[in-house]
């Protein structure tokens, strides 16, 4: 058993590349399911669609990549608001069927084989990240703890980005839940009608925690993209969502912290049993299972963790149970 | 309570230590390799030279088709190869969809194989996909009988699925999104039954059937009945499905995993033309069982006391309670009813594709849409709406390509939502 590996490993993921992605698709849903109780199933529709915006704006048809990034934004804030318009006035779970649906959509449309010279078909698209890391003022060479932690320049430079967007992202998401707006939300989350009979319209207040929501979510995008120097459809199918649900269940929702915590502690730990059972098996520790196996032991953990975590802890690490509103409406 | 979500849980554990023999066989690739599997309509064809070469043309390998059809080549690390079918060795009659992709390019990743897929056609048929024109002829009209029946076929399936999850949507208030693994779990316990034990698919069927409808009423003895009388709320509930289904999948991948399996018998049948369509026999005996059990279902409903009183709970659960009714006990006989229709609808499906971990999983948006389609906890609604939504997504391929077929419905779902949220044959008050 290999330890310094696996605890460098799981380290790493903790603070990694894949706990900002998580954060951010979290800090997104945050907004929607925490504060203002929307259950929106979509959010990897909304990280594939910023990805493939930097990737098709730069790979497919050359233009700078700053447009591209603009046309993330932008595109995501267009999908919350169509998804909102015809499901927004409904029960909850008709959202969470749309934007499932919608979700699927995106990914069905960007792999098909009819728009593969625009989005690459099942193979997705590479080489169009060198814009990015040709910002990067890292010098090549090795960063970090040895022998724990150890980046190189370029996972630096998607780190220092990948943070400070998380950084900023809750910075105004705090401010903004401390100001009358956010207490508004909170209110729809708790009573709905009760803020309509205050003169509140409500679905402009749902709407703009979709598109809010939504848009985050294309930030994670765009580091998924660029941290991988490619995109692949299959990798934004709606276990991205579910796994992003269980960061911001872990964590607790409806907390500003929560997200975040609650992705690193999951990349950790999910890396940590990962990279421990391969090692066992690989070391002979463990004889009864494959090492391909251990991918499927490790969602497994994922699914069984989600269940457990709502039956006995619902508001998570952070949270408080009496304003976790998972509850119809 | 406690004592019983755990005991529940450590059923699934215990599960998997029951099936683990069987399983360390399933996993075959380590390393790199390019491989696929050559199958004309479901049948395999063997003796095909495949070669692989780098980007700059050096050899890698080659490889011929084996007997059920499969080839594969190692390659020593990830990047991007040249795959090449050998046309000379097809056999008689049988001709590459497009005769200019013999020679693939191929993105191989680090650690991974690559499946490669070539398609083939018969070559005295008709080429496909190019009868998109529109234009009419009796050709044009025969395409289209074929793909309203197999639009039918897909529906029949879709609404088997759909009536078990719209009555537990209706007596309990759960959107099940697991109800796609119940598929699967009964796909695969006929599968194990199958070739594992070697019994005959119509006994192993059976078999996984009751199997199945015991799986439906322990899970909710055990699981969701306890949650209900934890006072779960029902958003909690829906994403602990979300974790089921993700435990579920993950389990069916770790003890079969994650390449397609078939059943012994009823792998290749030729298919018989009956007027326009042809279909295989299988597929007509399948779509018969649904039919009749589509009906059985729809007759029990109305006319039965259990049926009835199933209504009567979708209804109101609380006065059907004051009325003396066994709410709970109604609840869990839908959830044994509606888990071994959904298992029975995993098995046909296994018998017209491959088995696979995700194969419920793929229909489940299907059934959603066939439910939403219907309204949302009304079993007959449920019923159209998956007839309608099985015969658009086939039929919607005589004008866009088939990969995107399922794009068509969803899109409907959607517009329909707009449109007429508490779907065809649902009621207002409904959407609340």
């Amino acid at each position: 058993m290999d330890w310094t590996l696996i605890f460098s490993r799981a380290v790493e993921a903790g603070i990694g590349s894949e706990a900002i992605i998580y954060a951010l698709a979290a800090i997104g849903l945050n907004v929607q399911f925490g504060y203002t109780g929307l259950l929106n199933f979509g959010q990897a529709g909304f990280l594939a669609i910023g990805a493939y915006a930097i990737a098709v704006t730069v790979a497919t048809f050359g233009l700078p990549f700053f447009l591209g990034v603009g046309i993330g934004l932008l595109l995501a804030a267009v999908m919350a608001l169509l998804l909102g318009i015809p499901t927004l006035r409904l029960r909850a779970d008709y959202l969470a069927i749309v934007t499932i649906a919608a979700a699927e959509i995106v990914r069905l449309v960007v792999r098909s084989v009819a728009l593969s010279d625009t989005f690459g078909g099942t193979d997705g698209l590479q080489a169009f990240s060198g814009s990015f890391y040709d910002m990067n003022p890292y010098p090549p060479g090795e960063y970090g703890i040895p022998p724990i932690i150890g980046f190189d320049n370029r996972s630096m430079w998607v780190l220092t980005v990948g943070w400070v967007l998380v950084a900023i992202a809750s910075f105004i998401l705090f401010m903004a839940m401390k100001s009358p707006w956010g207490r508004v939300l909170k209110a729809i989350r708790e009573d709905e009608d009760a803020v309509r009979s205050l003169g509140k319209n409500v679905f402009s207040y749902k709407m703009q925690a979709l598109v809010i929501g939504g848009v985050i979510g294309s930030l994670g995008g765009f580091i998924f993209a660029l941290s991988r120097s490619a995109v692949q459809p299959d990798l934004y199918s709606t276990d991205l969502t579910f796994y992003a649900y269980t960061v911001l269940i872990l964590g607790g929702a409806a907390r500003i912290l929560g997200p975040i915590v609650g992705s690193m502690v999951f990349w950790l730990l999910l890396i940590f049993i990962g990279t421990g059972l391969e090692n066992a098996v690989n070391s002979g520790a463990i004889t009864f299972i494959t090492v391909n196996q251990v991918g499927a032991i490790r969602l497994m953990l994922v699914g069984l963790g989600l269940m457990l975590l709502l039956i006995y802890r619902p508001q998570g690490i952070f949270g408080d149970k009496r304003e976790i509103s998972i509850d119809a409406r | 309570m406690r004592r019983a979500v755990i005991a529940f849980t450590a059923f699934m554990g215990g599960l998997i230590f029951v099936f683990l023999a069987g399983a360390s066989t399933a996993w075959a690739a380590e390393g790199e390799e390019v491989r696929g599997t050559l199958r004309i309509q479901g049948q395999p064809v063997a003796g095909v030279k495949i070669t692989v070469a780098t980007d700059a043309d050096a050899p890698v390998g080659e490889a011929t088709t084996g007997a059920d059809g499969t080839w594969k080549v190692a390659v020593d690390k990830a990047g991007s190869y040249k795959v090449t079918l050998d046309q000379a060795t097809l056999p008689a009659g049988k001709a590459l969809r497009d005769p200019n992709r013999g020679t693939l390019t191929v993105q191989v990743f680090e650690g991974n194989a690559r499946n490669v897929l070539f398609g083939l056609v018969d070559a005295n048929a008709p080429p496909q996909g190019q009868q998109g024109d529109g234009g009419g002829g009796s050709s044009y009209w025969t395409r289209v009988a074929q793909l309203v029946f197999e639009g039918l076929n897909l529906g029949l399936i879709i609404a088997l699925g759909a009536v078990g999850l719209s009555l537990i949507f209706g007596t309990t208030g759960l959107t099940n999104f697991a109800h796609g693994e119940l598929l699967t779990i009964g796909a695969f316990l006929a599968f194990f039954f199958n070739t594992v034990l070697g019994l005959h698919l119509l006994i192993a069927a059976p078999i996984a059937l009751v199997i199945a409808a015991g799986f439906g009423w322990g899970q909710d003895r055990f699981f969701w009945g306890q949650l209900r009388r934890r006072k779960t709320g029902l958003i909690s509930m829906m994403i602990i499905s979300i974790g089921l289904a993700l435990f579920l999948r993950a389990l069916l991948l770790f003890l079969f995993g994650g390449g397609g399996e078939s059943y012994d018998q009823y792998v290749a049948q030729a298919g018989i033309q009956i007027g326009p369509i042809s279909a295989t026999p299988k597929s007509l005996v399948a779509m018969g069982i649904e039919i009749v059990v589509l009906i059985a279902v729809g007759l029990a409903l109305t006319y039965t006391r259990l049926g009835k009183a199933t209504r009567a709970v979708a209804d109101n659960p609380a006065l059907a309670s004051s009325s003396g009714i066994n709410v709970d006990r109604v609840i869990r006989l839908v959830w044994a009813s509606g888990t071994c229709i959904a298992a029975l609808a995993g098995i046909l499906l296994g018998t017209t594709q491959n088995l696979n971990f995700q194969m419920g999983q793929q229909i489940l948006l299907l059934m959603f849409a066939g439910v939403t389609l219907g309204g949302l906890g009304t079993a007959f609604g449920a019923l159209v709406g998956s007839l309608v939504v099985g015969m658009f997504v086939q039929v919607s391929t005589l004008w866009i390509p088939p990969e995107m077929k399922t794009i068509g419905a969803l899109v409907v779902l959607i517009i329909v939502l707009m449109v007429r949220p508490q779907g065809i044959l649902g009621r207002r008050e409904r959407i609340g």
